[in-house]
């Protein structure tokens, strides 16, 4: 079959779903979905189908990216648009279905919104919404509309279109075209793709390779996770491209194993791709052969970095080694080796389909194009976004975002990971691009970007960072292993209030010190989330070190809990809820924690009924209590400021 | 659980005799054994032609490779930074006083191991909690007791 064979039985494929008589229904099944039960709903509307007798097409995609509405569904009826459902529970849906598909009420009330022509009572247009307006939904164009184990979805809306284009072109005018649109590696470091892949085209070698970067490590990150969900076509369709562009025969996909379905996907995807001739020794017809193959990380952070991740697939310990010689010359098994992050490969796919000069439209100045990202932490709408490179922080947090969770203040934000920095609410109007954020002595690393409020402590998070990289430094360098773990030691010494002055000044030379002389991207970057909290919030490490005090009442050695007196009503929830048997009381008693057995674990604080709001959480400051239960009523005073 | 040459000896010839093969395979062996048994390590290292010490080396480094047994129900509490800061750790916290284990240990009968990961990617649905494939997200304290007595 000629790929416009398949073009042509998959768009009619396609077509068939939309112009029958039945009713479509598209589940969102990725991981998240799967997190907020739509495995469940899936079962309930085939119960409910076969129950009510009603012939419905139902397709299982990806992530469309609103992951606070998850479980979300879309159901299509003929001649009708898109329609979006959100937050559904089992309870609703067998309501939803009959009411929609039987007798025509499109329930507004449970409506996302829209995508399609006309009006709709009630019904807002989804793109429309605030989260959505101010995106760019270019390289997660599928994400949540085509069934990402169907191929024929993905050519039916042109996929595969780029590789064909790209078969005809020479190698040096596909790496032209790159250049043209400005594609840089979306893997944290920036460098331009056409020059990464330049040098490897010049190595000497008949032997080649091409490696997927798909070890998503960071914390807070899951753009890539989500991407290889709902459309890994769009990922592999540009490693073919790169592969013919370089001279490789041979590729990897580097997937780490914390996601199992991504794996999933993945495998699916590489067994349609051979048996529609798109991978394999002659790919459509070409002459040109390519092999995939791939490999499931074993859990270490550093085989992010390309060294030690070629060292992982050769079947060795994940540890970098210095470069030059860089992979381009010498890389996997000492062969000529290319390696790009996911979303890097799914834009090459997006150029060679759409263009490079239309790609350079996007962006600013010197980066162009967009830019997924992955929004979570204590904003309203958390979820998986695509934006314009350059586009002001504020307008991602306040906007796409809505803002910060329970009418709290926003405090800051932490781009980049482990590798990265935490910029403070003052730099809300600075634009999300490679040289604004690396100015600001964060990066724009892997894309996972964490909104946080007043109730984070930024030692706390220092902290948090250091724990991380510190327990995931391989130990093959001496600045890395030893330096992360004395930093890390005196971060521990300051959120247990026993910080020393000067222990600040100490921090940041120690900190510059693993900065510029650690091995690779692991070390040389992990004291970045340090660096940037005693830079915009120092006064939080000075009142940690000085007064003992935690101002966001979060380093549980510096933080107390008390009952109020006057207001507590002695109903014992508290006292039947902590863990540690630290609250005595009794009916009608004013109750009382001992702080001795006191674990600090919150849980009274979350039990007591509002309408009492009798437990406080303080920090630097002690509260006058009644030593021993006593009764409700009796006059007590205490000194809460 | 006890592992003998008949037990890996499958997974052994699934893969090429070479170096590449030792991470798959470790891996192999440990979805049939639930973990590397000492055993294991010597039969692998006569099959690549490698020394045992290469193959522990390589099975320690990874912290998805386990050379402990794991239990029945494996929970997995995500420390990823954005299920920190929607105080992922007071999960954890729970789970150990529920289970009366601290993490990287395993209960008594077996049936429960603990462990911390750094990101499972659904940050999203933060603070995320998994029981072997079943993920959890929006995690309370007080959801912890009846997630876990589902597996009891």
């Amino acid at each position: 079959m000629t790929f416009e064979q398949i073009y042509q039985q998959s768009v009619a494929e396609w077509n068939a779903l939309w112009g029958g008589d039945k009713p479509c229904i598209l589940v969102g099944t990725a991981t998240c979905g799967r997190a907020a039960g739509a495995l469940d709903i899936l079962e309930v509307i085939h119960e409910e189908l076969a129950r009510q007798r009603i012939e419905a097409i139902v397709i299982q995609v990806g992530c469309i990216g609103l992951c606070y509405a998850e479980p979300i569904i879309d159901i299509i009826k003929p001649g009708q648009p898109h329609i979006l459902y959100g937050n559904l529970t089992t309870k609703v849906v067998p309501q939803l279905i009959e009411d929609y598909l039987i007798k025509d009420n499109p329930r507004p009330d449970l409506a996302l919104g829209y995508i399609g022509e006309g009006e709709l009572d009630g019904i807002p247009k989804l793109f429309e919404l605030p989260v959505l307006k101010s995106q760019k939904r270019l390289i997660l164009r599928n994400c949540g509309f085509i069934d990402p184990e169907n191929i024929k979805h993905y050519i039916a809306n042109g996929g595969y279109s780029g590789l064909v284009k790209a078969l005809g072109m020479t190698p040096g005018g596909i790496i032209e075209e790159i250049r043209k649109a400005g594609l840089r590696g979306r893997g944290g470091a920036g460098f331009p793709t056409w020059q990464k892949w330049s040098l490897c085209r010049r190595s000497l070698g008949k032997e080649k390779y091409i490696i997927c970067n798909a070890d998503e490590g960071d914390p807070g990150a899951f753009m890539n996770r989500a991407l290889l969900e709902s459309d890994p076509h769009s990922v592999l369709e540009g490693m073919v491209i790169g592969a013919y562009t370089i001279g490789a025969n041979n590729g990897y996909v580097y997937c780490r194993a914390e996601y199992p379905l991504a794996l999933e996907r993945l495998t699916v995807a590489l067994r349609q791709m051979e048996e529609y001739g798109l991978l394999g020794d002659d790919i459509l017809g070409s002459g040109f052969g390519f092999h995939m193959e791939i490999k499931e990380g074993a859990g270490a952070f550093v085989c992010g970095e390309e060294t030690a991740l070629m060292a992982s697939i050769e079947g060795r310990r994940g540890m970098p080694r210095s470069r030059p010689p860089f992979p381009a010359s010498s890389g996997l098994w000492g062969k000529p080796t290319n390696i790009n992050n996911v979303e890097t490969w799914a834009g090459v796919t997006l150029i060679m389909q759409r263009g490079g000069e239309w790609y350079s439209q996007y962006g600013n100045e010197k980066s162009k194009g967009t830019r997924t990202f992955s929004l979570a932490g204590k904003v309203r709408r958390t979820g998986l976004i695509e934006v314009p490179l350059g586009i002001k922080l504020g307008e991602i947090i306040h906007e796409i975002g809505g803002g910060i969770t329970a009418s709290k203040d926003f405090k800051a934000v932490q781009t980049g990971g482990p590798s990265g920095g935490c910029l403070p609410a003052t730099m809300i109007d600075s634009p999300v691009d490679y040289e604004s954020l690396t100015a600001a002595g964060s990066i724009m690393g892997s894309g996972g970007l964490v909104v946080m409020d007043e109730d984070t402590c930024m030692v706390d998070i220092a902290k948090y960072f250091l724990s991380f990289t510190q327990a995931e430094s391989c130990g093959k360098c001496v600045p890395c292993r030893v330096g992360t773990r004395q930093m890390l030691n005196i971060l521990e010494r300051i959120c247990n209030g026993d910080g020393a002055p000067g222990d600040i000044e100490l921090l940041e030379k120690l900190a510059n010190t693993v900065k510029s002389t650690s091995l690779c991207g692991l070390g040389q970057t992990a004291p970045n989330p340090v660096l940037t909290t005693i830079r915009y919030f120092r006064d939080e490490y000075e009142a940690h070190i000085k007064e003992r005090r935690c101002p966001a009442c979060v380093c549980k050695k510096l933080i107390s809990f008390y009952i109020l007196p006057d207001k507590c009503q002695g109903c014992g929830i508290c006292l039947r809820n902590c863990p540690a048997e630290a609250i005595s009381g009794g009916k009608k008693m004013i109750h009382v924690i001992d702080q001795s057995k006191c674990i600090k674990c919150g849980t009274c604080l979350d039990v007591c009924p509002t309408r009492f709001s009798a437990v406080v959480k303080v920090s630097g400051k002690e509260i006058e209590v009644p030593e021993k239960p006593i009764p409700v009523g009796t006059h007590f005073n205490h000194n809460l400021g | 659980m006890e592992s003998n040459e008949n037990d890996i000896g499958d997974i052994l010839t699934c893969h090429k005799k070479r170096r590449e093969s030792l991470i798959p395979i470790l891996q192999k062996i440990q979805d049939k054994l639930g973990y590397i048994t000492r055993g294991t390590v010597s039969e692998v290292a006569e099959y690549l032609n490698i020394s045992e010490s290469e193959v522990f080396g390589v099975a320690s480094f990874y912290t998805g490779i386990h050379l402990t047994p794991r239990g029945e129900y494996s929970v997995k509490v995500c420390e990823g930074t954005a299920c920190h800061v929607r105080a992922g750790e007071r999960i954890l916290d729970e789970v150990e006083r529920k289970l009366g284990i601290k993490h990287d240990e395993i209960t008594r009968d077996g049936k429960f191991s603990l462990e911390r990961v750094a990101c499972f990617g659904s940050c999203a649905l933060a603070p995320v909690m998994v029981v072997n494939k079943d993920v959890y997200g929006h995690m309370t304290v007080s959801r912890v007791v009846e997630i876990l007595r589902k597996y009891r």
